[in-house]
Order: C-alpha cells, then sequence, then structure tokens
C-alpha cells in the first residue's frame, strides 16, 4: 500500500508536468510526419513509414525515461518533500521501490500512446498489422524499464546534470558494448582482458532489446531469445534497484 | 516512560572540500515526559533541526541513543507514533489539500476510507475548511503552515513533533495554533515544539530547553525556570510631597505625574507603602517585575 502510494504519486508528478505530454507530442507528431517523407521516397513506402515510425516512438520514449528520473528523485530531495515521506513509517527501500513503479507506470502510459497512434496510422495507410512490430514495442519497454532504474541510481547520489550525462552514456554504450564481445576475446594483456570482461558483463547490453533488423527484413523472431532479454532485463533491473537502495540509505537529507 | 528522551547526541558535519569538521551537535541531552508540551528553545544555527533529524532518522549522528517511548526513535515501528511537520514545509504542489492528506494517511496504511473523514476534520480543525480541493501550488505560506500541521495530526500520533510551527503564521493564526497545541495536550499527545519565538513559547510550554551551539544549556519546568526570578518590584503612586521623598533618600522617577520607584527586597517595599499611606499619598500600582523567558534566555546565551 504504501509502494502504491508513492508509485502513484510518482506518476501523477510526472503526468501533471508539461515535458511529459510534450515529448508525448513529438513522437506523436514526427509518427505522423514520417507520411510526408514518404512522398519524397521511392520504393517500399510502407517500409520507410514503419523505420521512421519506430525510430521516433524509440528516440522521444528513452528521452522521457532519462529525464523523469533525474528529474522527479532531485526535486523529491531538493525541495525536501522527501522529508515528508521518510519521517513517515516508510523505508527507504521502499521509497525507490515505489518511485521504480510510478516511472514504470509514467513510461507504460507514454508509450501506450504513442503505439497506438502508430497501430492506428499503420492501419490506415497500408491496412496491415504486425504483431512482430508489437512485439518490438514491448522489448522497447523493458529497454527504458533499465534506463529510467539507471537513472534513478545515480540520482540517488549525484546531481541532474551529472545523472543525465551518466545515463546518457551509458544509454550509448549499451547500444554499442555487442561489438566488443569478439574484441575482448583478442586482448592479450591479462589485467587488461579481466577488465574488458568484467565491463562487458557489468555494462547493461541494450542491443539485446533491439530487433528492428529483423522486422524490416521480415524474418521470424526468435521466441527464446526475447525471453532471454526480458529475463536480463528483470535481472539487470533488480540488481540496480538493489544496489540504488545500498547507497540511499546511506544518504543524509540535508 | 519518557515520551522522548534523547542522550549524548553528538552529530559532526564534514564539508565536502578540506574535510573540515563542524561539530555541530556537542551534547544534547533532552528529556520529555509523556503528556507535557516541551519548547526547544534556541537561536538561529543553535541545532534544532539537526536535532530533531537526528531523531527522525533523516541523518546519521556520530554518537549518543535517542528514544521515543523507550524504543530506539529511528525503527519504523515508533515512527508510527509520530506525527512530524518539518520546518519551511514544502509539498507536491501540484495536489490538493485533500489529496495530500490522502498520501500522508496512505504512508501510515491508514485505509483509504477513514483517510478521507480523517482529512476533512484536520483540515477543519486547522482553518482549512473549505479549501480541500484548492491546489498547494495557490496556498499561502501561512495556509502551507496549517496544512503541514493537518498532515502531522494524520495518525493520531502519540507525540507530535514541530519544527518551527509558528513561522510565517499571521497573530491570530498564531493563536489559533497555540490553542491547537494545547488541545492537543488535553486530548493526551505529548508535543515538543522548536522556536525561536519567546513569547509564543512562554504561554504554552510546560518544560523549555534552551539549545546553544549544540549543547543544552538549560532544561527544566517553565514554573521554576520564572518564579525564581522575581527581579523587582515596581510601585507607582501620587500626591506625596517630593522634598519629603528626598529627605527620606527614596529615589523615584516621575512620569505623569506619577512617580516610579523600583525596589529590590520585599522589606523595603513594605516600609515604602508604609511611608506612602502615612504621608496621604496614593498607591497607583504594585508590580512585581518577573523574568520572562527572554530575560532568561538573553541571560543563559550571554553566558
Ligand atoms: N548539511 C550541513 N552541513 C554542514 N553544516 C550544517 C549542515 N546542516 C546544518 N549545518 C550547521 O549546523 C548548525 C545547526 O543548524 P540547524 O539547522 O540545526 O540550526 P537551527 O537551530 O535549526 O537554526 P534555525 O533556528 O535557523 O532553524 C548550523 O551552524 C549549520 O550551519
Ligand atoms: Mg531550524
Amino acid at each position: 500500500m504504501k509502494i502504491r502510494a508513492i508509485a502513484l504519486n510518482t506518476f501523477k508528478e510526472a503526468t501533471r508536468n508539461k515535458i511529459y505530454y510534450l515529448l508525448i507530442f513529438f513522437g506523436v507528431f514526427f509518427v505522423l510526419s514520417s507520411k510526408l517523407v514518404t512522398l519524397l521516397t521511392l520504393g517500399d513506402k510502407v517500409k520507410v513509414l514503419k523505420d521512421l515510425g519506430l525510430a521516433s516512438i524509440n528516440f522521444f520514449s528513452v528521452l522521457i525515461a532519462i529525464f523523469t528520473g533525474i528529474d522527479l528523485v532531485y526535486k523529491e530531495i531538493e525541495k525536501k518533500t522527501i522529508y515528508n515521506i521518510l519521517s513517515k513509517p516508510v523505508s527507504r527501500s521502499c521509497f525507490i521501490i515505489g518511485k521504480f513503479f510510478g516511472l514504470a507506470l509514467t513510461l507504460f502510459v507514454a508509450l501506450i500512446s504513442m503505439v497506438i497512434i502508430f497501430f492506428l496510422f499503420m492501419l490506415l495507410f497500408s491496412g496491415e498489422f504486425d504483431v512482430r512490430i508489437l512485439v518490438y514495442f514491448i522489448l522497447l519497454y523493458f529497454e527504458l524499464l533499465i534506463i529510467t532504474s539507471i537513472s534513478l541510481l545515480f540520482s540517488s547520489f549525484s546531481t541532474p546534470i551529472l545523472s543525465s550525462v551518466f545515463t546518457i552514456s551509458l544509454y550509448l554504450i549499451g547500444h554499442v558494448i555487442w561489438t566488443f564481445n569478439e574484441f575482448k576475446d583478442k586482448i592479450v594483456n591479462p589485467i587488461i582482458k579481466t577488465i574488458s570482461y568484467i565491463l562487458y558483463y557489468i555494462l547493461p547490453n541494450l542491443e539485446k532489446f533491439n530487433i528492428k533488423n529483423s522486422i524490416v527484413v521480415n524474418s521470424d523472431l526468435d521466441s527464446s531469445m526475447i525471453l532471454g532479454s526480458i529475463c536480463y532485463a528483470i535481472f539487470y533491473i533488480s540488481a540496480l534497484l538493489i544496489l540504488t537502495i545500498l547507497i540511499f540509505n546511506k544518504r543524509e537529507f540535508k | 516512560m519518557k515520551a522522548i528522551e534523547i542522550m549524548g547526541l553528538k552529530k559532526t558535519f564534514t564539508s565536502n572540500f578540506m574535510l573540515k569538521k563542524y561539530n555541530v551537535l556537542k551534547d544534547i541531552n533532552i528529556s520529555v515526559e509523556k503528556g507535557e508540551i516541551y519548547g526547544f528553545l534556541g537561536p538561529n544555527g543553535a541545532g534544532k533541526t539537526t536535532t530533531i533529524k537526528c531523531m527522525l532518522g533523516l541523518i546519521s549522528f556520530d554518537s549518543g541513543e535517542s528514544f521515543i517511548c523507550g524504543k530506539n526513535s529511528r525503527s519504523l515501528e515508533e515512527r508510527k507514533k509520530i506525527g512530524f511537520l518539518p520546518e519551511h514545509p514544502y509539498f507536491y504542489d501540484y495536489l490538493t489539500a485533500k489529496e495530500l492528506l490522502c498520501f500522508s494517511g496512505m504512508l501510515f496504511s491508514i485505509p483509504v476510507k477513514k483517510v478521507k473523514n480523517k482529512a476533512k476534520d484536520l483540515l477543519k480543525l486547522v482553518g482549512l475548511e473549505g479549501k480541500e480541493d484548492l491546489k498547494l501550488k495557490k496556498f499561502s505560506k501561512g495556509m502551507i503552515q496549517r496544512l503541514g500541521f493537518a498532515q502531522a495530526l494524520i495518525n493520531d500520533p502519540e507525540i507530535v513533533i514541530l519544527d518551527e510551527p509558528f513561522s510565517g503564521v499571521d497573530p491570530i493564526g498564531r493563536k489559533e495554533l497555540r490553542d491547537l497545541i494545547i488541545s492537543l495536550k488535553n486530548s493526551g499527545k505529548t508535543v515538543f515544539f522548536s522556536s525561536h519565538i519567546l513569547q509564543d513559547m512562554e504561554m504554552i510550554v510546560d518544560t523549555v530547553g534552551i539549545i546553544l551551539e549544540g549543547e543544552i544549556i538549560k532544561q527544566g519546568k517553565l514554573s521554576d525556570l520564572i518564579s525564581h526570578s522575581v527581579q523587582y518590584y515596581e510601585v507607582v503612586f501620587k500626591d506625596v510631597d517630593e522634598s519629603l521623598l528626598k529627605s527620606n533618600n527614596i529615589g523615584f522617577k516621575l512620569k505623569d505625574n506619577n512617580y516610579i520607584t523600583k525596589l529590590k527586597d520585599f522589606e523595603k517595599l513594605n516600609y515604602i507603602i508604609e511611608f506612602i499611606i502615612m504621608n496621604h499619598g496614593k498607591i497607583v500600582s504594585v508590580i512585581p517585575i518577573k523574568m520572562s523567558l527572554e530575560d532568561i534566555f538573553l541571560k543563559e546565551i550571554k553566558g
């Protein structure tokens, strides 16, 4: 009940912020305007439409994931509203978990509104409904949850600007880290090799959640791989939340 | 069993840069009886807020102990018994007054239905009737303070801890809040509040603790602290011949045709009164001038 109260309050706070709607609006705007781009292209127009639609939803939902988490935790501490929570019988872990679920709900609503518009638009334009795209969005949602947990971790001890920089860096690294896979085996120096192994497994591998290529080339989806990615996300998020709680437990509120 | 007991509390802050240490709380010993109003008095920066934060587990401390009803005050279990109003409270300004109280109640796991009724009563109690559905964005400073008070009572706490409850509240509001604090006491609750507004404190507290530079320098019943301290008697009289006063070595001041004289001891007071009456003078008033909390406070602080 306490977690639910904090989660719902977080959701309320996020959704009473204009920036939240602005980002959703832009997502939708770019989905719709991808129609314009198809006028200029030759070849497979439906493919272009899908491509641009997915890219814009991806971009704007990631922005929401990075910034709402940081903004909300920072404000809570800076404006001292957190005193009203932690002076009550609410443990700090309860606070973090409540925040996480609130952010998860916020992201869910943002994503689903863009996705619904995207599908309506696709139906209207091409008359097709591609279930694989739905799977793409489900995986994207898990990626967003990882990103928002990362932002929660950083904002539990650092300033909003640093948190944004760290989170964005990890997001970018997360999408190229898979190229590291073969490279790390070729390293000869044992120390550097160990470090690269550790980094490879600690840093988030966000390409696991990107199935855009198989959608674009119309190949079948590998269901065991998808399940694996979801398990990876759940495991990774739990680890991040535990770490955040450990740090947050030590934090002093001045 | 004491309602609140703090023993040997020490706290240092370390600045980030030079790793310089600030001894903010040096030795805090506080003991609050059940059912009393305790005033925690001290100048700016003395460590009042820091003490309260240590007590509630918002910050850590170096050594010492802090108990609520005999148990560790920082445990979640004990916090169910506490209602707390932070210094300069700030609440989510996108909520309405009712929403805030419901949110607060839910953090105590109070059923929603019960909280809603309670919220209504409390808003009435603190004089915010009819403001239930107003967004906090539109609240004035004093209104926020009152709302903070209401939110501190949502769990029907045994112990109410208030950090500067009167700041930003107008004189009428202060009177209302004082009455509210007294009514809390009458319903059996313990109230611990910090303030530097001496008049408010003098009017309602049972016990005061004076904190200065991180140390409790005086603690005791207000009645004891003040009654020991009749400083002098002020006698106002008239219709006595001035030369008579001078020849009898009686010092005086003239004000609006009245003579005023100040006397330290009781013996002399009786002598003067007799003297005035024998000489056909008229007594206007005899006032024992007591030490006010302010005098005690200033005396303690100046050493
Ligand atoms: N986070 C902090 N880091 C370093 N010093 C601090 C910190 N917080 C408070 N202090 C210092 O501790 C001392 C006590 O502060 P505190 O806020 O407890 O005072 P106070 O008695 O509540 O004063 P006021 O009446 O102004 O509210 C001050 O000297 C302050 O500078
Ligand atoms: Mg203070």
